[in-house]
């Protein structure tokens, strides 16, 4: 394999970018700009659709590595994938081409700028998921902040300027910590390489304070209770396709990191700690999964739902189970499908009415069925209905977790049913019951592009709900692997 | 003849200062062309400098007074170049200012002459006779707009407090001289061993000196009054120039003579950095003038680069002098911004001016914005990687404290780059500003701007050029 493949995927979108950013001017090129985009986003999506189909399901080891030097004896530029990261990289490229989609009705000015800034972060979270080497990993990881921030603070709702501010310090304060985890990690061992340092491990001693430092940056990215506050700010006052990329993909960067380095790289701090990570995780659940009950924007209850999906998440990821681990990437593909569906779905409403709070709707069932239809069925998603992706997700970790620890299993078993509770409430709130606001009478249906976009999210919805197979049989043997190699490292106290 | 060979680029650029003053008094309305020759000869010099000493390894000159290596060749081109594009994009403002004179020029070519012996010298009495030069010259361009009572109250202040800095600084001089016997740097360094505690008293005063003079908290006081109230192109040049010539004072005066003090000078130097990382960042947020708070985020930016040196080790100090000159650039991208908020001859500095600038000027705010996210060192822009040596050098020591808190102190500096982003990119539009802009304002941004988003692709070259300087 000469091509370099990976390399591509993430600099194709840097390279639309650069032309969009010739390409603007007036309105009439607005048309041609966000041609350029899908096209360039969507090509990537091909892109990554056929290195998943060149991708060896048999092997543990990482695929397409690319290496060269970057510093000299120092960094090294190294990607690759395996099982575990396939998935997100295509994740991020089927949403990007999504969210270019619904930019029609709700970026209303300087549209070149947001599409740019929209493919710039498809480069950086791409690179983010394949990323071999820490401090390369880090760049990418910071660096998505500038575009976010941007998309947030330009082209948020009325209190954008300190849900901006809020994102990017939070992120930015948990990150710095990683920072100086990483550069330790090259002093005691002498190579920021990731393979390597699977090779090599850490030394117990130094594992928990690591640990603890790549999980503030963690933490703070997944969002982990109590440190989740940024979240809903961020979300409700982003513009849609900025709430869909966060929720989506920037959500599942951390994920991903709790596993590629927390796992893979601590195992006895891992294991030190999972009793934290469980509380956390527990309490993520159950507690803001009473707040999304209370909540009266759409836009946040969706958010705070997010929060106890990622619990979820974190939770299947420490049970270290085959089960656990596997449900929580099908979690987090999942959560990555239906929550961005829902904030398209909320979106959709919002263009037309320009209201996120439930009490503004009701009854709109005849109005608009094509679109409740659609809702329907990504509400019974995120709460997890046998069929839809959610269940898969959710019940791999719900096993991983009751044969590791049955009373966390049992109080996050309940989190379902809270979860249950509020999707579908929200559901009965905003689609059923009177008719009382007689603006909702002029609502027009679905349009064309954002028919487009429910279904092809729909799709992959509902196939994963009754055919898991593909995503298991990608990630089955890299963790299998993992969890091989956790116990090891365990067992032989390195 | 060896011996004058190698400070051929100091005797020229002597020469050359007095052959222009002696043209400018002759020659009516020739500020112009003073103006050319002074950019010519700092071109010259530099490329004599390169050629005659940048391959030498290590030369001590005239009673080992003066020290010709690797560092003093390197900073002395960068302090070189740095004056270059500062009194290329100055011109303009000059003129709006009907202050187009010969002396400006002049006097700049003089401060760099002192920087020059400064960062050449390796006696004490050399390296103060270098200082009092450059920074005679400095005080009177703070002065330079001297109708304006803000400029010639910040000549006057600055005049005050760096007098009382010189005078404890040249008290260190004569303690350290009095209990080694010496001034020569190598000299004092064999006759540590007897008076170890004596000679600290004498390194405190003058470290007190160096500090004041690179602006370290807590001897910053006069940073922001005199930045304010100088003109800004001389204060692009105060922001720039003399702290490269501070650092590799800095570096010389601790790694040659003192290194074996470590222990007693590398808690003052941690302390300096961190005081100065953390109140640069926290002072800065609470400014409404532009050039304040780049005032303030130089002390801050000052704190990171003596955290390099604070290691005592040669990749430390290597990445100080990484760090200063990523700052360099950064701080030139951020004046040509300045300089180009202009309307109807009127300079503009107060944060809000910049208020809309991304619908009015969409390049000059794109520029900004990435020049704002490297300062406050988001990757992959070059301020990030500059401070990532830095740290790496620091935690290599073990110095975890400092490393946290100067981590911790960017997290709080980020939040007023992000303030300044915010006005210009959220915020609603004002009046327009020119656009006719002389090239070479345009140039030095653009090229700023483009190092400094490009950087992170050829990274090792900088490293590269820097890994030669060896001293300990």
């Amino acid at each position: 394999m000469n091509f370099p493949i990976l390399s591509s995927l993430i600099l194709l979108p840097t390279v639309g970018a650069f032309f969009l950013f010739f390409t603007k001017g007036n309105k009439k090129n607005n048309f041609t700009v966000k041609y350029v985009a899908l096209f360039t986003s969507f090509v990537n999506f091909l892109l990554s659709i056929y290195l998943w189909i060149l991708f060896d399901q048999s092997t543990s080891d990482f695929q397409f590595v690319e290496q060269r030097v970057w510093i000299k004896d120092f960094i090294n530029y190294k990607v690759g994938v395996d099982g575990i990261s396939i998935l997100f990289i295509l994740l991020t490229t089927f949403i990007t081409p999504l969210c270019i989609l619904s930019v029609n009705n709700s970026i209303k000015e300087r549209l070149s700028e947001f599409l740019i800034a929209v493919l710039i972060m498809e480069s950086f979270m791409i690179g983010v998921f394949c990323s071999l080497d820490l401090v390369i990993f880090y760049l990418f990881f910071e660096a998505g902040l500038i575009p976010m921030f941007l998309i947030i603070g330009i082209w948020g709702g009325a209190r954008r300027v300190y849900s901006a501010f809020k994102f990017f310090l939070y992120t930015l304060l948990g990150s710095v910590l990683m920072l100086v985890a990483i550069i330790t990690i090259y002093w005691l061992t002498g190579t920021t390489d990731v393979i390597e340092l699977y090779s090599l491990g850490i030394e117990t001693k130094y594992q928990n304070l690591l640990w603890l430092a790549f999980f503030s940056s963690f933490a703070v990215k997944t969002p982990m209770w109590p440190v989740h506050t940024w979240l809903p700010d961020a979300h409700v006052e982003a513009p849609t396709a900025g709430s869909v990329l966060l929720a989506a993909i920037l959500l599942k960067m951390a994920g991903y990191g709790f596993i590629r380095f927390s796992l893979g790289l601590f195992p006895a701090a891992s294991e030190v700690f999972t009793p934290l990570i469980y509380t956390l995780s527990v309490i993520a659940i159950i507690f803001t999964s009473f707040i999304a009950l209370m909540q009266e924007d759409m836009k946040k209850l969706i958010a705070y739902s997010s929060v106890a999906h990622m619990g979820y998440v974190t939770l299947g990821i420490f049970t270290i189970q085959q089960q656990g681990i596997e449900g929580s990437i099908i979690q987090m593909i999942s959560h990555g499908l239906v929550s961005a569906a829902l904030f398209l779905c909320v979106g959709v409403v919002y263009d037309r009415m320009h209201s996120r709070l439930i009490d503004t709707y009701g009854g709109i069932v005849s109005i608009i069925p094509k679109y409740s239809v659609l809702f329907m069925l990504f509400t019974l998603a995120a709460l997890g209905l046998p069929g839809t992706s959610g269940f898969v997700g959710e019940f791999l970790i719900l096993m991983g977790a009751f044969k590791d620890n049955f009373l966390v299993a049992v109080v996050a078993s309940v989190g379902v049913i809270i979860g249950a509770a509020y999707m579908l409430w929200l559901y009965k709130r905003v689609i059923f019951g009177k008719l009382i606001n007689n603006d909702l009478k002029k609502m027009i249906d679905l349009n064309r592009s954002e028919s487009i976009i429910l279904t092809s999210l729909a799709i992959p919805t509902l196939f994963f709900g009754f055919y898991p197979d593909p995503l298991i049989n990608t990630i089955e043997v890299s963790i299998s692997d993992l969890i091989e190699t956790y116990n090891f490292r365990l067992a032989s106290k390195m | 003849m060896t011996n004058l060979q190698l400070v051929f680029p100091e005797i020229f650029l002597s020469l050359s200062i007095m052959f222009l003053l002696i043209l400018g008094v002759f020659k009516k309305d020739s500020s112009k062309i003073i103006q050319n020759l002074s950019l010519a000869v700092l071109l010259i010099t530099a490329v004599i400098t390169f050629n005659e000493t940048i391959g030498i390894n290590e030369v001590k000159l005239f009673n080992n007074s003066i020290i010709i290596d690797y560092l003093s060749s390197l900073m002395k081109i960068v302090t070189l170049l740095a004056t270059f594009l500062v009194l290329i994009i100055s011109s303009n403002y000059l003129r709006t200012f009907k202050i187009f004179k010969i002396e400006y020029p002049i006097l700049i070519l003089s401060s760099v002459l002192g920087m020059m012996i400064m960062i050449n010298s390796n006696d004490l009495i050399v390296f103060y006779m270098g200082l009092e030069l450059q920074s005679l010259a400095l005080y009177v361009l703070a002065t330079f707009n001297r109708d304006q009572i803000k400029s010639s109250e910040a000549g006057l202040k600055y005049f005050v407090l760096s007098a009382l800095s010189s005078g404890l600084l040249l008290y260190g001089c004569s303690l350290i001289y009095g209990f080694t016997g010496s001034t020569n740097f190598n000299v004092i360094a064999n006759q540590l061993g007897s008076s170890e505690y004596a000679i600290t008293f004498g390194i405190v005063f003058i470290l007190v000196g160096l500090a004041f003079k690179i602006s370290a908290v807590p001897f910053h006081m006069w940073a922001p009054d005199v930045y304010e109230g100088s003109p800004t192109s001389v204060t692009l040049f105060f922001t720039m120039v003399p702290k490269v010539a501070a650092l590799s004072v800095f570096i010389r005066f601790l790694y040659v003579p003192f290194l074996d003090l470590i222990d007693q000078w590398q808690m003052i130097l941690v302390f300096l950095s961190i005081a100065s990382m953390l109140f640069g960042a926290i002072a800065a947020i609470g400014q409404t003038n532009l050039k304040r708070l780049v005032a303030y985020s130089s002390i801050g930016h000052v704190g990171y680069a003596l955290a390099g040196v604070a290691t005592g080790t040669n990749e430390g100090m290597q990445s100080s002098v990484i760090y200063i000159i990523i700052y360099i650039l950064m701080n030139l991208g951020l004046f040509s911004c300045l300089l180009m908020m202009k309307r109807e001859n009127q300079y503009y500095e107060k944060i809000d001016d910049l208020s809309g600038l991304s619908k009015n000027h969409p390049m000059l705010a794109l520029s900004l914005m990435v020049i704002l996210f490297s300062l406050a060192g988001i990757p992959p822009l070059a301020g990030f990687f500059a401070k990532f040596y830095v740290f790496k050098s620091v935690i290599e020591q073990s110095m975890y404290f400092l490393a946290i808190v100067g981590l911790l102190s960017t997290v709080v500096a980020a939040f007023y780059y992000l303030r300044l982003i915010k006005i210009m990119y959220f915020d609603k539009e004002k009046e327009k500003y020119d656009t006719d802009h002389g090239f070479w304002l345009k140039f030095s941004l653009t090229f700023s701007t483009l190092l400094i988003l490009f950087y992170f692709i050829f990274p090792s070259q900088l490293i590269e050029v820097v890994s030669r300087i060896n001293i300990i």
